[in-house]
Protein backbone atom coordinates (compact mmCIF):
# COMPACT_ATOMS: atom_id res chain seq x y z
CA UNK A 1 0.00 0.00 0.00
CA UNK A 2 1.24 3.33 -0.37
CA UNK A 3 0.18 5.83 2.23
CA UNK A 4 0.49 9.69 1.50
CA UNK A 5 -0.18 12.15 4.35
CA UNK A 6 -0.56 15.67 3.67
CA UNK A 7 1.31 18.13 6.39
CA UNK A 8 0.28 21.72 6.86
CA UNK A 9 3.40 24.07 8.66
CA UNK A 10 1.22 26.45 10.94
CA UNK A 11 2.48 29.30 12.43
CA UNK A 12 1.57 29.23 16.02
CA UNK A 13 -1.47 30.89 16.17
CA UNK A 14 -0.98 32.94 19.29
CA UNK A 15 2.29 34.56 17.72
CA UNK A 16 0.07 35.88 14.56
CA UNK A 17 -0.22 39.13 13.07
CA UNK A 18 -1.85 39.82 9.64
CA UNK A 19 -0.26 42.20 6.89
CA UNK A 20 -2.94 44.94 6.16
CA UNK A 21 -2.32 45.23 2.84
CA UNK A 22 -1.81 41.94 1.23
CA UNK A 23 -4.70 40.42 3.91
CA UNK A 24 -2.44 37.87 4.32
CA UNK A 25 -0.79 36.78 7.45
CA UNK A 26 2.66 37.25 8.09
CA UNK A 27 4.85 34.48 8.84
CA UNK A 28 8.41 36.15 9.40
CA UNK A 29 9.29 36.35 12.99
CA UNK A 30 6.90 33.53 13.80
CA UNK A 31 7.52 30.18 15.12
CA UNK A 32 5.86 26.67 13.67
CA UNK A 33 4.93 24.06 14.17
CA UNK A 34 3.13 20.45 11.64
CA UNK A 35 -0.38 21.44 12.23
CA UNK A 36 -1.75 19.56 15.39
CA UNK A 37 -4.50 17.31 13.35
CA UNK A 38 -1.80 16.39 10.63
CA UNK A 39 0.41 14.49 13.25
CA UNK A 40 -2.34 12.60 14.26
CA UNK A 41 -2.74 12.03 10.56
CA UNK A 42 0.83 10.77 9.67
CA UNK A 43 0.38 8.63 12.90
CA UNK A 44 -2.61 6.81 11.40
CA UNK A 45 -0.68 6.25 8.10
CA UNK A 46 2.15 4.59 10.22
CA UNK A 47 -0.14 2.35 12.15
CA UNK A 48 -1.71 1.22 8.91
CA UNK A 49 1.49 1.04 7.48
CA UNK A 50 2.77 -1.22 10.72
CA UNK A 51 -0.40 -3.23 10.00
CA UNK A 52 -0.74 -3.55 6.65
CA UNK A 53 2.70 -2.95 5.36
CA UNK A 54 3.65 -0.29 2.68
CA UNK A 55 5.37 2.54 2.36
CA UNK A 56 4.50 6.28 4.06
CA UNK A 57 5.19 9.49 1.70
CA UNK A 58 4.45 13.11 3.53
CA UNK A 59 4.05 16.04 1.20
CA UNK A 60 3.28 19.48 1.87
CA UNK A 61 3.20 23.04 0.13
CA UNK A 62 5.41 25.74 1.17
CA UNK A 63 8.71 27.19 1.49
CA UNK A 64 12.13 25.60 1.31
CA UNK A 65 12.34 26.18 4.71
CA UNK A 66 9.49 23.78 5.35
CA UNK A 67 11.94 20.87 4.31
CA UNK A 68 13.27 20.52 7.68
CA UNK A 69 9.67 19.76 8.92
CA UNK A 70 9.47 17.10 6.44
CA UNK A 71 12.71 15.47 8.03
CA UNK A 72 10.67 15.31 11.02
CA UNK A 73 8.29 13.67 9.95
CA UNK A 74 10.77 11.02 7.97
CA UNK A 75 12.42 10.65 11.25
CA UNK A 76 8.67 9.84 12.78
CA UNK A 77 8.61 7.19 10.21
CA UNK A 78 8.22 8.27 6.51
CA UNK A 79 9.71 6.71 3.93
CA UNK A 80 9.65 9.72 1.58
CA UNK A 81 9.01 13.40 1.15
CA UNK A 82 8.10 15.83 -1.32
CA UNK A 83 7.29 20.12 -1.37
CA UNK A 84 5.34 21.90 -3.13
CA UNK A 85 7.37 24.51 -3.33
CA UNK A 86 7.21 27.83 -5.81
CA UNK A 87 6.47 31.73 -4.75
CA UNK A 88 3.35 31.55 -6.97
CA UNK A 89 1.93 29.45 -4.58
CA UNK A 90 1.71 32.15 -1.94
CA UNK A 91 -1.89 33.97 -1.13
CA UNK A 92 -3.94 30.58 -2.38
CA UNK A 93 -7.63 30.21 -0.92
CA UNK A 94 -8.73 26.65 -0.29
CA UNK A 95 -9.72 26.11 -3.98
CA UNK A 96 -6.09 27.17 -5.48
CA UNK A 97 -4.74 25.59 -2.35
CA UNK A 98 -6.25 21.87 -2.74
CA UNK A 99 -5.73 22.39 -6.77
CA UNK A 100 -2.00 22.64 -5.93
CA UNK A 101 -1.47 19.96 -3.10
CA UNK A 102 -3.88 17.04 -5.50
CA UNK A 103 -1.33 17.91 -8.36
CA UNK A 104 1.41 16.93 -6.21
CA UNK A 105 0.03 13.85 -5.04
CA UNK A 106 -1.12 13.14 -8.40
CA UNK A 107 2.49 12.62 -9.32
CA UNK A 108 2.79 9.92 -6.74
CA UNK A 109 0.12 7.42 -8.53
CA UNK A 110 -0.49 4.74 -7.27
CA UNK A 111 -1.73 5.60 -3.98
CA UNK A 112 -3.82 3.94 -2.07
CA UNK A 113 -4.73 6.11 0.97
CA UNK A 114 -4.12 9.90 1.32
CA UNK A 115 -4.63 10.95 4.80
CA UNK A 116 -5.56 14.75 6.12
CA UNK A 117 -5.77 16.37 9.49
CA UNK A 118 -9.41 17.06 9.88
CA UNK A 119 -8.12 20.90 10.40
CA UNK A 120 -5.47 23.80 10.35
CA UNK A 121 -4.77 25.54 13.44
CA UNK A 122 -4.69 28.76 11.72
CA UNK A 123 -7.20 28.79 8.75
CA UNK A 124 -9.26 25.99 10.34
CA UNK A 125 -11.68 25.63 7.34
CA UNK A 126 -11.83 22.15 7.14
CA UNK A 127 -12.12 22.49 3.07
CA UNK A 128 -9.03 21.50 2.00
CA UNK A 129 -9.38 17.37 2.27
CA UNK A 130 -12.85 17.25 0.64
CA UNK A 131 -11.68 19.63 -1.92
CA UNK A 132 -7.86 17.17 -2.50
CA UNK A 133 -10.53 14.45 -3.13
CA UNK A 134 -12.71 16.31 -5.49
CA UNK A 135 -9.52 17.24 -7.74
CA UNK A 136 -8.41 14.08 -7.65
CA UNK A 137 -11.46 12.57 -8.47
CA UNK A 138 -11.74 9.80 -5.15
CA UNK A 139 -13.56 9.07 -2.26
CA UNK A 140 -13.35 10.82 0.70
CA UNK A 141 -14.27 10.05 4.33
CA UNK A 142 -13.32 12.99 7.07
CA UNK A 143 -13.51 13.29 10.95
CA UNK A 144 -12.39 9.61 10.86
CA UNK A 145 -10.98 8.83 14.82
CA UNK A 146 -10.28 4.80 13.35
CA UNK A 147 -9.03 3.56 10.39
CA UNK A 148 -8.28 -0.99 9.72
CA UNK A 149 -7.93 -2.55 6.16
CA UNK A 150 -10.73 -4.95 6.00
CA UNK A 151 -10.32 -7.60 2.78
CA UNK A 152 -9.70 -5.39 -0.31
CA UNK A 153 -11.27 -2.18 1.61
CA UNK A 154 -10.62 0.36 4.24
CA UNK A 155 -12.86 0.65 7.11
CA UNK A 156 -13.24 3.82 8.86
CA UNK A 157 -14.88 4.91 11.88
CA UNK A 158 -16.20 8.60 11.96
CA UNK A 159 -18.34 11.63 13.48
CA UNK A 160 -21.38 12.97 12.42
CA UNK A 161 -23.49 15.17 14.50
CA UNK A 162 -24.64 13.56 17.54
CA UNK A 163 -23.09 10.19 17.15
CA UNK A 164 -20.62 8.43 14.59
CA UNK A 165 -20.79 6.07 11.60
CA UNK A 166 -18.55 3.02 10.36
CA UNK A 167 -17.58 3.62 6.46
CA UNK A 168 -16.02 0.93 4.37
CA UNK A 169 -14.53 1.82 1.07
CA UNK A 170 -12.28 0.94 -2.09
CA UNK A 171 -8.69 2.57 -2.04
CA UNK A 172 -7.85 4.77 -3.42
CA UNK A 173 -9.41 6.66 -1.07
CA UNK A 174 -8.88 10.29 1.01
CA UNK A 175 -9.64 10.06 4.63
CA UNK A 176 -9.48 13.27 7.11
CA UNK A 177 -7.90 12.54 10.26
CA UNK A 178 -9.39 13.77 13.61
CA UNK A 179 -7.45 15.87 16.07
CA UNK A 180 -6.31 14.05 18.74
CA UNK A 181 -7.76 10.67 18.19
CA UNK A 182 -3.92 9.12 18.37
CA UNK A 183 -0.60 9.92 20.53
CA UNK A 184 1.99 10.39 17.49
CA UNK A 185 4.98 8.69 18.51
CA UNK A 186 8.46 10.61 18.70
CA UNK A 187 10.94 11.14 15.82
CA UNK A 188 13.71 8.26 16.30
CA UNK A 189 17.21 9.24 16.77
CA UNK A 190 18.99 7.65 14.07
CA UNK A 191 16.08 8.35 11.58
CA UNK A 192 16.79 12.17 12.52
CA UNK A 193 20.57 11.46 11.88
CA UNK A 194 19.86 10.11 9.04
CA UNK A 195 16.92 12.19 7.39
CA UNK A 196 19.14 15.54 8.43
CA UNK A 197 22.32 14.29 6.70
CA UNK A 198 21.81 11.84 3.86
CA UNK A 199 18.26 11.68 3.03
CA UNK A 200 17.42 13.85 -0.24
CA UNK A 201 13.68 15.13 -0.44
CA UNK A 202 11.91 15.60 -3.73
CA UNK A 203 10.52 19.08 -4.49
CA UNK A 204 7.99 20.27 -7.04
CA UNK A 205 7.45 23.77 -8.64
CA UNK A 206 4.60 25.30 -10.58
CA UNK A 207 5.85 24.24 -14.04
CA UNK A 208 6.69 20.86 -12.66
CA UNK A 209 3.14 20.69 -11.66
CA UNK A 210 1.89 21.90 -15.37
CA UNK A 211 0.05 25.14 -14.02
CA UNK A 212 -0.24 28.53 -15.40
CA UNK A 213 0.58 31.20 -12.66
CA UNK A 214 -3.31 32.21 -12.97
CA UNK A 215 -3.93 28.75 -12.05
CA UNK A 216 -2.08 29.12 -8.04
CA UNK A 217 -2.13 31.50 -5.55
CA UNK A 218 -3.65 34.68 -5.13
CA UNK A 219 -4.57 34.41 -8.61
CA UNK A 220 -5.99 30.88 -8.63
CA UNK A 221 -7.86 31.58 -5.87
CA UNK A 222 -12.23 32.23 -5.61
CA UNK A 223 -12.15 34.20 -2.70
CA UNK A 224 -10.64 37.11 -1.32
CA UNK A 225 -10.72 38.94 1.75
CA UNK A 226 -11.76 42.23 2.12
CA UNK A 227 -11.34 43.46 5.25
CA UNK A 228 -10.21 42.42 8.94
CA UNK A 229 -11.34 43.01 12.43
CA UNK A 230 -10.96 41.49 15.40
CA UNK A 231 -13.94 39.30 16.90
CA UNK A 232 -15.63 41.70 19.26
CA UNK A 233 -17.15 40.40 22.63
CA UNK A 234 -20.10 41.82 24.31
CA UNK A 235 -19.85 44.12 27.04
CA UNK A 236 -20.00 42.09 30.59
CA UNK A 237 -20.74 43.09 33.72
CA UNK A 238 -17.06 41.04 34.87
CA UNK A 239 -18.61 41.47 38.82
CA UNK A 240 -16.26 39.19 41.01
CA UNK A 241 -18.33 37.38 43.78
CA UNK A 242 -16.22 37.36 46.66
CA UNK A 243 -16.90 36.09 50.03
CA UNK A 244 -16.79 32.66 52.05
CA UNK A 245 -18.03 29.43 50.30
CA UNK A 246 -21.43 30.16 51.41
CA UNK A 247 -21.85 33.65 49.97
CA UNK A 248 -20.88 32.70 46.73
CA UNK A 249 -22.99 29.88 46.49
CA UNK A 250 -25.81 31.64 47.98
CA UNK A 251 -25.04 34.38 45.26
CA UNK A 252 -24.89 31.76 42.29
CA UNK A 253 -28.37 30.13 43.56
CA UNK A 254 -29.75 33.60 42.84
CA UNK A 255 -28.15 33.70 39.87
CA UNK A 256 -29.23 30.42 38.43
CA UNK A 257 -32.78 30.50 39.94
CA UNK A 258 -33.25 34.12 38.27
CA UNK B 1 -36.09 23.32 -15.97
CA UNK B 2 -35.89 27.31 -15.69
CA UNK B 3 -33.01 28.43 -14.05
CA UNK B 4 -33.91 29.80 -10.43
CA UNK B 5 -30.48 31.67 -9.76
CA UNK B 6 -31.62 33.13 -6.46
CA UNK B 7 -30.21 31.44 -3.08
CA UNK B 8 -29.94 27.87 -2.91
CA UNK B 9 -29.49 26.44 0.44
CA UNK B 10 -28.46 22.48 1.27
CA UNK B 11 -30.65 20.79 3.24
CA UNK B 12 -29.27 17.76 5.14
CA UNK B 13 -31.34 15.16 7.01
CA UNK B 14 -29.89 12.22 9.11
CA UNK B 15 -31.80 9.31 9.58
CA UNK B 16 -35.46 11.15 8.97
CA UNK B 17 -34.47 13.58 10.70
CA UNK B 18 -33.53 17.26 9.96
CA UNK B 19 -30.68 19.16 10.94
CA UNK B 20 -31.13 22.32 13.02
CA UNK B 21 -27.65 23.98 11.29
CA UNK B 22 -29.86 23.46 7.97
CA UNK B 23 -33.12 24.85 8.82
CA UNK B 24 -31.26 28.17 10.80
CA UNK B 25 -29.30 28.85 7.02
CA UNK B 26 -32.62 28.18 4.94
CA UNK B 27 -34.07 31.01 7.77
CA UNK B 28 -31.23 33.18 6.68
CA UNK B 29 -31.24 32.05 3.64
CA UNK B 30 -35.06 33.62 3.01
CA UNK B 31 -34.08 37.60 4.33
CA UNK B 32 -31.71 37.29 1.83
CA UNK B 33 -33.28 36.07 -0.63
CA UNK B 34 -36.30 38.78 0.34
CA UNK B 35 -33.83 41.65 0.30
CA UNK B 36 -32.53 40.87 -2.89
CA UNK B 37 -36.25 40.11 -4.35
CA UNK B 38 -34.95 36.25 -5.85
CA UNK B 39 -36.11 32.81 -5.04
CA UNK B 40 -34.90 30.91 -2.05
CA UNK B 41 -34.84 26.97 -3.22
CA UNK B 42 -33.86 24.33 -0.72
CA UNK B 43 -32.55 20.49 -2.16
CA UNK B 44 -32.94 17.57 0.19
CA UNK B 45 -31.56 14.24 -0.52
CA UNK B 46 -32.74 10.74 1.13
CA UNK B 47 -34.89 7.80 1.21
CA UNK B 48 -38.48 8.63 1.74
CA UNK B 49 -38.11 12.44 2.34
CA UNK B 50 -41.20 13.85 0.65
CA UNK B 51 -42.75 14.91 4.44
CA UNK B 52 -39.67 16.60 5.36
CA UNK B 53 -39.30 18.36 2.10
CA UNK B 54 -42.91 19.72 2.87
CA UNK B 55 -41.70 20.95 6.35
CA UNK B 56 -39.29 22.86 4.36
CA UNK B 57 -41.14 24.51 2.50
CA UNK B 58 -43.30 25.94 5.70
CA UNK B 59 -39.80 27.25 6.75
CA UNK B 60 -39.27 29.96 4.37
CA UNK B 61 -38.52 27.65 0.71
CA UNK B 62 -39.93 28.90 -1.97
CA UNK B 63 -38.98 25.90 -3.41
CA UNK B 64 -37.70 22.21 -2.65
CA UNK B 65 -36.67 20.07 -4.68
CA UNK B 66 -36.61 16.58 -3.58
CA UNK B 67 -34.14 13.78 -4.21
CA UNK B 68 -35.67 10.55 -3.09
CA UNK B 69 -33.78 7.11 -3.95
CA UNK B 70 -32.73 4.11 -1.38
CA UNK B 71 -29.56 5.31 -2.72
CA UNK B 72 -29.82 8.36 -1.18
CA UNK B 73 -30.33 6.76 2.01
CA UNK B 74 -26.81 7.71 3.68
CA UNK B 75 -24.77 10.55 3.22
CA UNK B 76 -22.03 9.75 0.98
CA UNK B 77 -20.16 12.87 -0.03
CA UNK B 78 -19.15 11.78 -3.83
CA UNK B 79 -23.06 10.70 -4.74
CA UNK B 80 -24.17 13.47 -2.94
CA UNK B 81 -21.56 15.89 -4.80
CA UNK B 82 -23.10 14.30 -7.82
CA UNK B 83 -26.77 14.89 -7.22
CA UNK B 84 -26.15 18.73 -5.63
CA UNK B 85 -23.76 19.37 -8.23
CA UNK B 86 -26.87 18.63 -10.89
CA UNK B 87 -29.30 20.23 -9.47
CA UNK B 88 -27.10 23.74 -9.24
CA UNK B 89 -26.28 23.41 -12.57
CA UNK B 90 -29.81 23.17 -13.38
CA UNK B 91 -31.30 25.60 -11.35
CA UNK B 92 -28.10 28.32 -11.52
CA UNK B 93 -28.44 29.85 -8.43
CA UNK B 94 -26.12 33.01 -7.09
CA UNK B 95 -25.38 31.81 -3.87
CA UNK B 96 -25.47 28.03 -2.26
CA UNK B 97 -25.39 28.20 1.90
CA UNK B 98 -24.66 24.74 3.68
CA UNK B 99 -24.94 24.36 7.45
CA UNK B 100 -21.23 23.81 8.33
CA UNK B 101 -22.08 20.46 9.94
CA UNK B 102 -19.67 17.73 9.52
CA UNK B 103 -21.59 16.09 6.49
CA UNK B 104 -22.05 19.73 5.16
CA UNK B 105 -18.58 20.62 5.14
CA UNK B 106 -17.43 17.21 3.77
CA UNK B 107 -20.08 17.94 0.74
CA UNK B 108 -19.12 21.77 -0.06
CA UNK B 109 -15.63 21.23 0.02
CA UNK B 110 -16.02 18.84 -2.78
CA UNK B 111 -18.98 21.15 -4.41
CA UNK B 112 -16.59 24.15 -4.48
CA UNK B 113 -13.97 22.10 -6.71
CA UNK B 114 -16.70 20.84 -9.00
CA UNK B 115 -18.52 23.80 -9.15
CA UNK B 116 -15.50 26.27 -9.59
CA UNK B 117 -16.84 28.42 -6.99
CA UNK B 118 -15.36 30.51 -4.31
CA UNK B 119 -16.22 29.10 -0.69
CA UNK B 120 -16.32 30.57 2.83
CA UNK B 121 -15.99 28.62 5.37
CA UNK B 122 -17.80 28.34 8.90
CA UNK B 123 -19.27 32.37 8.48
CA UNK B 124 -20.27 33.77 11.89
CA UNK B 125 -22.33 36.20 9.70
CA UNK B 126 -23.53 36.94 6.46
CA UNK B 127 -24.68 40.09 4.62
CA UNK B 128 -24.91 41.53 1.46
CA UNK B 129 -22.72 44.31 -0.28
CA UNK B 130 -24.43 47.50 -0.61
CA UNK B 131 -25.02 48.43 -4.62
CA UNK B 132 -23.47 45.22 -6.15
CA UNK B 133 -25.67 42.53 -4.27
CA UNK B 134 -22.60 40.34 -3.60
CA UNK B 135 -22.48 38.01 -0.67
CA UNK B 136 -20.03 38.90 2.11
CA UNK B 137 -19.17 36.23 4.53
CA UNK B 138 -17.44 36.78 8.18
CA UNK B 139 -14.94 34.21 8.28
CA UNK B 140 -13.37 33.53 12.06
CA UNK B 141 -9.56 32.47 11.71
CA UNK B 142 -6.90 31.94 13.96
CA UNK B 143 -8.59 30.31 17.03
CA UNK B 144 -11.44 32.39 16.42
CA UNK B 145 -9.53 35.86 17.61
CA UNK B 146 -9.77 37.51 13.97
CA UNK B 147 -12.97 37.68 11.97
CA UNK B 148 -11.94 38.18 8.05
CA UNK B 149 -14.68 39.77 5.90
CA UNK B 150 -14.65 37.55 2.70
CA UNK B 151 -16.27 37.66 -0.84
CA UNK B 152 -16.05 35.21 -3.75
CA UNK B 153 -14.32 36.66 -6.48
CA UNK B 154 -14.56 34.42 -9.33
CA UNK B 155 -16.48 31.33 -9.82
CA UNK B 156 -20.58 30.48 -9.05
CA UNK B 157 -22.35 30.55 -7.20
CA UNK B 158 -21.29 32.08 -4.19
CA UNK B 159 -20.56 29.38 -1.48
CA UNK B 160 -20.85 29.57 2.60
CA UNK B 161 -21.23 26.88 5.22
CA UNK B 162 -22.56 28.26 8.00
CA UNK B 163 -21.69 27.85 11.86
CA UNK B 164 -24.58 26.20 13.71
CA UNK B 165 -26.03 27.89 15.84
CA UNK B 166 -25.55 31.82 14.63
CA UNK B 167 -28.89 32.34 13.15
CA UNK B 168 -32.12 31.55 14.11
CA UNK B 169 -34.14 28.47 13.52
CA UNK B 170 -37.43 30.00 11.38
CA UNK B 171 -40.31 29.33 12.86
CA UNK B 172 -43.48 27.28 10.45
CA UNK B 173 -45.49 29.62 8.51
CA UNK B 174 -48.58 29.17 6.86
CA UNK B 175 -47.49 30.23 3.52
CA UNK B 176 -45.91 27.15 2.32
CA UNK B 177 -43.21 26.88 -0.88
CA UNK B 178 -43.77 24.18 -3.36
CA UNK B 179 -41.81 20.67 -3.73
CA UNK B 180 -40.75 19.60 -7.19
CA UNK B 181 -39.14 16.02 -7.02
CA UNK B 182 -35.17 15.82 -9.10
CA UNK B 183 -34.94 13.01 -12.12
CA UNK B 184 -32.18 10.60 -10.64
CA UNK B 185 -30.22 8.27 -12.92
CA UNK B 186 -28.33 6.89 -9.98
CA UNK B 187 -27.18 2.84 -10.16
CA UNK B 188 -25.71 1.16 -7.05
CA UNK B 189 -22.06 0.95 -8.24
CA UNK B 190 -22.08 4.97 -8.14
CA UNK B 191 -22.28 4.43 -4.46
CA UNK B 192 -18.51 4.21 -3.59
CA UNK B 193 -18.27 4.53 0.20
CA UNK B 194 -20.81 2.23 2.33
CA UNK B 195 -21.87 2.99 5.81
CA UNK B 196 -22.07 0.08 7.89
CA UNK B 197 -22.82 1.26 10.86
CA UNK B 198 -24.31 4.44 12.72
CA UNK B 199 -25.26 5.25 16.11
CA UNK B 200 -26.62 8.67 17.12
CA UNK B 201 -27.62 9.66 20.28
CA UNK B 202 -30.58 12.65 20.13
CA UNK B 203 -29.86 15.40 22.32
CA UNK B 204 -31.10 18.82 22.70
CA UNK B 205 -28.47 20.83 20.52
CA UNK B 206 -25.88 22.82 22.30
CA UNK B 207 -27.09 25.64 20.64
CA UNK B 208 -30.73 25.14 21.58
CA UNK B 209 -30.33 25.07 25.03
CA UNK B 210 -31.49 27.51 27.29
CA UNK B 211 -29.12 27.35 29.90
CA UNK B 212 -26.00 25.54 29.98
CA UNK B 213 -22.93 24.13 31.77
CA UNK B 214 -19.51 24.30 29.97
CA UNK B 215 -16.85 22.15 31.70
CA UNK B 216 -13.27 22.93 30.58
CA UNK B 217 -9.87 21.41 31.28
CA UNK B 218 -10.09 22.34 34.59
CA UNK B 219 -12.41 20.16 35.60
CA UNK B 220 -9.82 17.85 35.14
CA UNK B 221 -11.08 14.30 34.50
CA UNK B 222 -13.96 14.58 36.67
CA UNK B 223 -16.58 15.44 34.36
CA UNK B 224 -19.51 13.70 37.00
CA UNK B 225 -19.96 17.48 39.20
CA UNK B 226 -20.57 19.64 36.18
CA UNK B 227 -22.92 17.16 34.78
CA UNK B 228 -24.81 16.56 38.16
CA UNK B 229 -25.07 20.39 38.23
CA UNK B 230 -26.37 20.50 34.72
CA UNK B 231 -29.08 18.36 36.09
CA UNK B 232 -29.97 20.28 38.79
CA UNK B 233 -30.13 23.33 37.42
CA UNK B 234 -32.22 22.28 34.23
CA UNK B 235 -29.21 22.76 31.63
CA UNK B 236 -27.70 21.48 29.40
CA UNK B 237 -23.79 19.62 29.29
CA UNK B 238 -21.60 20.99 26.88
CA UNK B 239 -17.46 21.02 26.71
CA UNK B 240 -14.49 23.41 25.49
CA UNK B 241 -12.60 21.94 22.56
CA UNK B 242 -9.82 20.67 24.48
CA UNK B 243 -11.81 18.14 26.58
CA UNK B 244 -13.33 17.07 23.25
CA UNK B 245 -9.94 16.68 21.82
CA UNK B 246 -8.69 14.41 24.39
CA UNK B 247 -11.73 12.43 23.87
CA UNK B 248 -13.74 13.32 27.63
CA UNK B 249 -16.51 13.85 25.67
CA UNK B 250 -17.85 13.83 22.22
CA UNK B 251 -17.56 16.59 19.70
CA UNK B 252 -21.21 17.36 19.05
CA UNK B 253 -21.06 18.74 22.82
CA UNK B 254 -17.89 21.59 21.68
CA UNK B 255 -18.87 25.20 22.56
CA UNK B 256 -16.74 27.58 20.32
CA UNK B 257 -15.18 28.21 16.80
CA UNK B 258 -14.83 24.61 15.96
CA UNK B 259 -18.36 23.64 17.50
CA UNK B 260 -21.26 25.53 18.14
CA UNK B 261 -22.71 28.85 19.10
CA UNK B 262 -24.83 28.83 22.13
CA UNK B 263 -27.62 30.94 22.37
CA UNK B 264 -28.61 30.55 25.93
CA UNK B 265 -29.80 32.70 28.71
CA UNK B 266 -27.47 31.66 31.40
CA UNK B 267 -24.05 29.84 30.82
CA UNK B 268 -22.09 28.39 33.71
CA UNK B 269 -18.76 27.98 32.57
CA UNK B 270 -16.77 25.76 35.11
CA UNK B 271 -12.65 25.37 34.45
CA UNK B 272 -12.18 27.14 31.18
CA UNK B 273 -9.46 29.07 30.23
CA UNK B 274 -10.91 31.80 28.24
CA UNK B 275 -9.39 31.31 24.48
CA UNK B 276 -10.80 33.22 21.49
CA UNK B 277 -11.95 29.81 19.95
CA UNK B 278 -14.14 29.61 22.93
CA UNK B 279 -15.46 32.87 23.59
CA UNK B 280 -16.86 33.48 20.30
CA UNK B 281 -18.92 30.78 21.05
CA UNK B 282 -20.21 32.78 23.90
CA UNK B 283 -21.35 35.95 21.97
CA UNK B 284 -25.17 35.32 22.28
CA UNK B 285 -25.05 34.32 25.61
CA UNK B 286 -27.44 36.99 28.13
CA UNK B 287 -25.60 36.31 31.03
CA UNK B 288 -22.13 34.22 31.55
CA UNK B 289 -21.35 32.98 35.25
CA UNK B 290 -17.22 31.69 35.26
CA UNK B 291 -15.78 29.73 37.74
CA UNK B 292 -11.86 29.40 37.67
CA UNK B 293 -9.25 28.86 39.99
CA UNK B 294 -6.73 31.51 38.67
CA UNK B 295 -8.26 35.26 38.71
CA UNK B 296 -6.26 36.08 35.78
CA UNK B 297 -7.89 33.43 33.55
CA UNK B 298 -9.48 35.05 30.21
CA UNK B 299 -12.61 33.99 30.83
CA UNK B 300 -13.24 36.21 33.16
CA UNK B 301 -13.39 39.28 30.71
CA UNK B 302 -16.29 37.45 29.04
CA UNK B 303 -18.01 36.52 32.04
CA UNK B 304 -21.05 38.83 33.94
CA UNK B 305 -20.33 37.15 37.12
CA UNK B 306 -16.85 35.79 38.01
CA UNK B 307 -16.17 33.73 41.10
CA UNK B 308 -12.19 32.71 41.43
CA UNK B 309 -12.11 29.53 43.37
CA UNK B 310 -11.72 25.76 43.50
CA UNK B 311 -14.89 24.11 41.24
CA UNK B 312 -14.37 20.66 42.83
CA UNK B 313 -15.16 22.50 46.43
CA UNK B 314 -17.72 25.21 45.32
CA UNK B 315 -19.82 22.50 42.56
CA UNK B 316 -21.29 20.40 44.96
CA UNK B 317 -22.14 22.80 47.14
CA UNK B 318 -24.02 24.61 44.73
CA UNK B 319 -25.26 21.03 43.39
CA UNK B 320 -26.92 20.51 47.38
CA UNK B 321 -28.24 24.61 46.99
CA UNK B 322 -29.86 23.56 43.72
CA UNK B 323 -31.60 20.62 45.06
CA UNK B 324 -29.05 17.74 44.22
CA UNK B 325 -27.02 15.43 46.48
CA UNK B 326 -23.87 17.03 46.46
CA UNK B 327 -22.78 15.03 43.27
CA UNK B 328 -22.29 11.85 44.58
CA UNK B 329 -18.42 13.06 45.87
Amino acid sequence: MKHVVCLKVTPKIEQIKFDEQKKTIIREGVENEINAADKNALEAALKLKDSAGGTVVVLSMGPPSFESYLKLAVAMGADDAVLLSDRAFAGADTFATSRVIAAGIDKLRPFDVVYCGEASADGSTEQVPPSVAEWLGVPHVSYVSELAVVGDKVRARREITNGHEVVEVKPPVLVSIQLGCNSPRFPDFRRKRWADTEFKLKTFNMQDLGFAPTDVGLEGSRTEVTGLSRMRSPERKREFINGAEEEITRRLVQIVRG
Amino acid sequence: MSKTGGVFVFIEQTDGVLEDASLEVLGKGREIADSLGVTLTGAILGDGVGELAKQCAHRGAHVVIVADSPLLKNFTPETYNNVVAKMVKDHDPDMLLIGATHNGTALAGMLAVRLGAGLMAHVVDLEIEAGTGTLLGSVPGFGGSIVAVCKCKKGRPQMATVRPGVFKLPQPTEEAGSVESFPLDLKPEDLRCEVVERKIERGMSVSKAERVVVAGLGCKDNLALPKKLAEVSGSSFCVSRPLADKGAAPKHLVVGSTGSSLNAKLAIVVGVSGAAHFTSGLRNVETVVAVNSDPNAEIFKHADYCVVGDASKLVPRLISELGGSGGGT
